[in-house]
């Protein structure tokens, strides 16, 4: 049975209880975050299908960049050999011209690897862009009707935007993180297993290695607030009624 | 925007015109509002009003509401002119087929579409003047909405959902979860509160729901078809928590329906078709259909 009384207090408010809650719309940060979060970590598989997009793209770029890392420290200790060779052998007068043949070589393969990971790059850049945009488009529509039901309880347009850029930016760090991982260790054995060593560790520049990393994660999450924005923004416009009516 | 002071306790707040009372010590601010020249004030004396002082009859007007629907070339006319006066605090049915427009009319007096032509008014305010800020507001504390297929939001816990427009309306955490769990026990599941969407029957969810729509001690509750997804004896507890609710607070409740259970608890029916009203039927009429057909479902 029901407790009448206390339903009746409850529901009409009473007046010094209307009173109190009558201040702003508000979403504070920390309920904003809470519930963002929420729904990354309980829609787990679902969220990791629309950081697909990221990971894949992300993964791409920090392979491009590992691979070149490791490259040019592959290339340094290589030429460190000859540099070595050519002073072991100095006065002999041959071996002068031949290290100066090889670091000429070096150089100019150098260079057209530079232009190919520049294409590289921007190739994996735009799967990236368009991988996130589409998976941002697609977390938002799924959820038009969620948006309908919170305009009617009353969410601002910038609540709604404002829940879906945390969710997004939590998605861009954890999927970037992951593809980053992804890339750079994939990358990593299959130097690994080509040079059939684990030296190619040891001789690339770790400083250089993981300013790329960090650099493709910061890209990752950039880009994934980035795609996030046009579908956020046109979803919370949408008038309740057609938000609540679209079918899924 | 503009900052006013409290002449109370000195606290300085931001506001857009919609607050009208002293967050730090409830404080009416509409005076203070007023010498600053504020210009929404006035008008927003009208819908931040508290309840108490508030003596319209008719909480919900509609005059000529038109909605037309274009599908390309086609124009579905929805609703053709509906004039509509609800009483403050009577329990209203709007009972039709299936497409007389049931929902659309649900839409236009939530606040949730325009109308093509026509006027809305909620508390004697033209829905048509409001910005989308004071629309929010609206919907926020002087609505609380039910719908036919629950809409929780699936990843929140029953306490969450029910709190979550507490949230909006910027109440206090300890305040809100009280609150949250008073209004949980009421609608009978105080053992509920940490349960999933998911993890409750369609009749619980529709309480978590109606729990929900008493968040900010709304003047009306609107549903439609609250009872449609529901078995036939589930639809008879939401109904008869509807109708408790209505009667102990005051609150009013607007439903749309065909569900013929809604008659007994209804104070008044409109019956509409094809998006006009068919004809209206006052629960006193009711009463002398029933009883001369000697039922005994006339109780009071
Ligand atoms: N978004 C829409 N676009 C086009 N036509 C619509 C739309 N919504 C409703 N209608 C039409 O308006 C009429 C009334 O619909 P509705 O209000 O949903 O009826 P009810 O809720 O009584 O079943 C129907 O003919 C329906 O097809
Ligand atoms: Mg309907």
């Amino acid at each position: 049975m029901l407790d009448v009384k206390g339903l009746a207090r409850l529901a009409s408010g009473g007046a010094e209880e209307s009173i109190r809650i009558q201040k702003q719309m508000a979403l504070p940060w920390k309920d904003a975050f809470r519930i963002s979060v929420r729904n990354v970590t309980i829609r787990w598989g679902r969220a990791m299908i629309t950081a697909s997009g990221i990971i894949l793209g992300i993964a791409f770029l920090s392979s491009v960049w590992t691979g070149a890392v490791i490259q040019e420290g592959l290339e340094r200790s290589e030429l460190q050999q000859v540099r070595e060779l050519a002073e072991a052998t100095a006065g002999e007068g041959a071996g002068e011209e031949s290290a100066e043949a090889v670091l000429a070589a070096a150089r100019e393969r150098a260079a057209a690897r530079a232009s190919r990971q520049a294409w590289l790059v921007i190739m994996s850049l735009l799967v990236c862009g368009v991988g996130i945009t589409n998976a941002m488009l697609m977390s938002v529509t799924e959820r038009f009707q969620e948006i309908g039901t919170m305009k009617c309880l009353g969410a601002l347009d910038n609540f709604i935007v404002r829940l879906f850029l945390i969710e997004s930016a939590v998605l861009g760090v954890l999927g970037s993180v992951l593809g980053m991982l992804l890339g750079h260790l994939g990358m990593l054995g299959i130097f690994a297993i080509r040079e059939r060593s684990l030296s190619v560790a040891a001789k690339m520049d770790w400083g250089d290695m993981l300013t790329y990393l960090l650099i493709s994660v910061l890209i990752g999450t950039v880009l994934s607030l980035i795609a996030a924005i046009a579908p956020a923004v046109r979803a919370a416009r949408m008038r309740p009624a057609v938000a609540l009516q679209s079918e899924i | 925007m503009a900052t006013i002071k409290c002449p109370q306790c000195g606290e300085e707040i931001e506001t857009t015109g919609i607050v009208t009372v002293c967050p730090q010590c409830g404080t009416d601010l509409r005076e203070v509002m007023e010498e600053v020249g504020h210009a929404r004030a006035e008008r927003m004396k009208t819908i931040a009003r508290d309840d108490s002082v508030t003596t319209h009859e008719f909480i919900v007007r509609t005059r000529d509401l038109r909605k037309t629907y274009v599908m390309g070339e086609v124009e579905v006319p929805a609703l053709r002119d509906i004039d509509l006066d609800v009483r403050r605090g009577e329990y209203l049915s709007i009972m039709g087929p299936s497409g007389s427009g049931k929902s659309t009319l649900f839409n236009m007096i939530g606040g949730l579409d325009k109308p093509t032509a026509g006027r809305c008014f909620i508390e004697e305010v033209d829905m048509a003047q409001l910005d989308a800020f004071e629309l929010a507001w609206l919907r926020c504390r002087k609505i609380g909405y039910i719908f036919q297929t629950f809409n929780l939001i699936p990843v929140m816990t029953a306490l969450e959902n029910v709190t979550l427009p507490m949230i909006f309306a910027g109440m206090g955490t300890d305040e809100m979860m009280d609150r949250g769990r008073e209004l949980l026990e009421l609608v009978g599941l105080g053992d509920r509160f940490d349960h999933k969407p998911y993890e409750l029957s369609g009749g619980q969810q529709q309480r978590v729901a109606v729990a929900r729509a008493l968040a900010n001690a709304p003047a009306i509750v609107l549903a439609d078809e609250p009872t449609g997804n529901l078995d036939l004896q589930t639809g008879k507890e939401i109904i008869d928590l509807l109708k408790e609710l209505n009667e102990s607070s005051g609150v009013t409740v607007i439903s749309a329906t065909h569900d013929l259970k809604m008659i007994d608890v209804s104070d008044r029916i409109v019956h509409i078709r094809d998006g006009g009203v068919e004809r209206i039927e006052e629960r006193a009429d009711l009463k002398l259909e029933i009883g001369t057909l000697g039922s005994e479902h006339v109780e009071d």
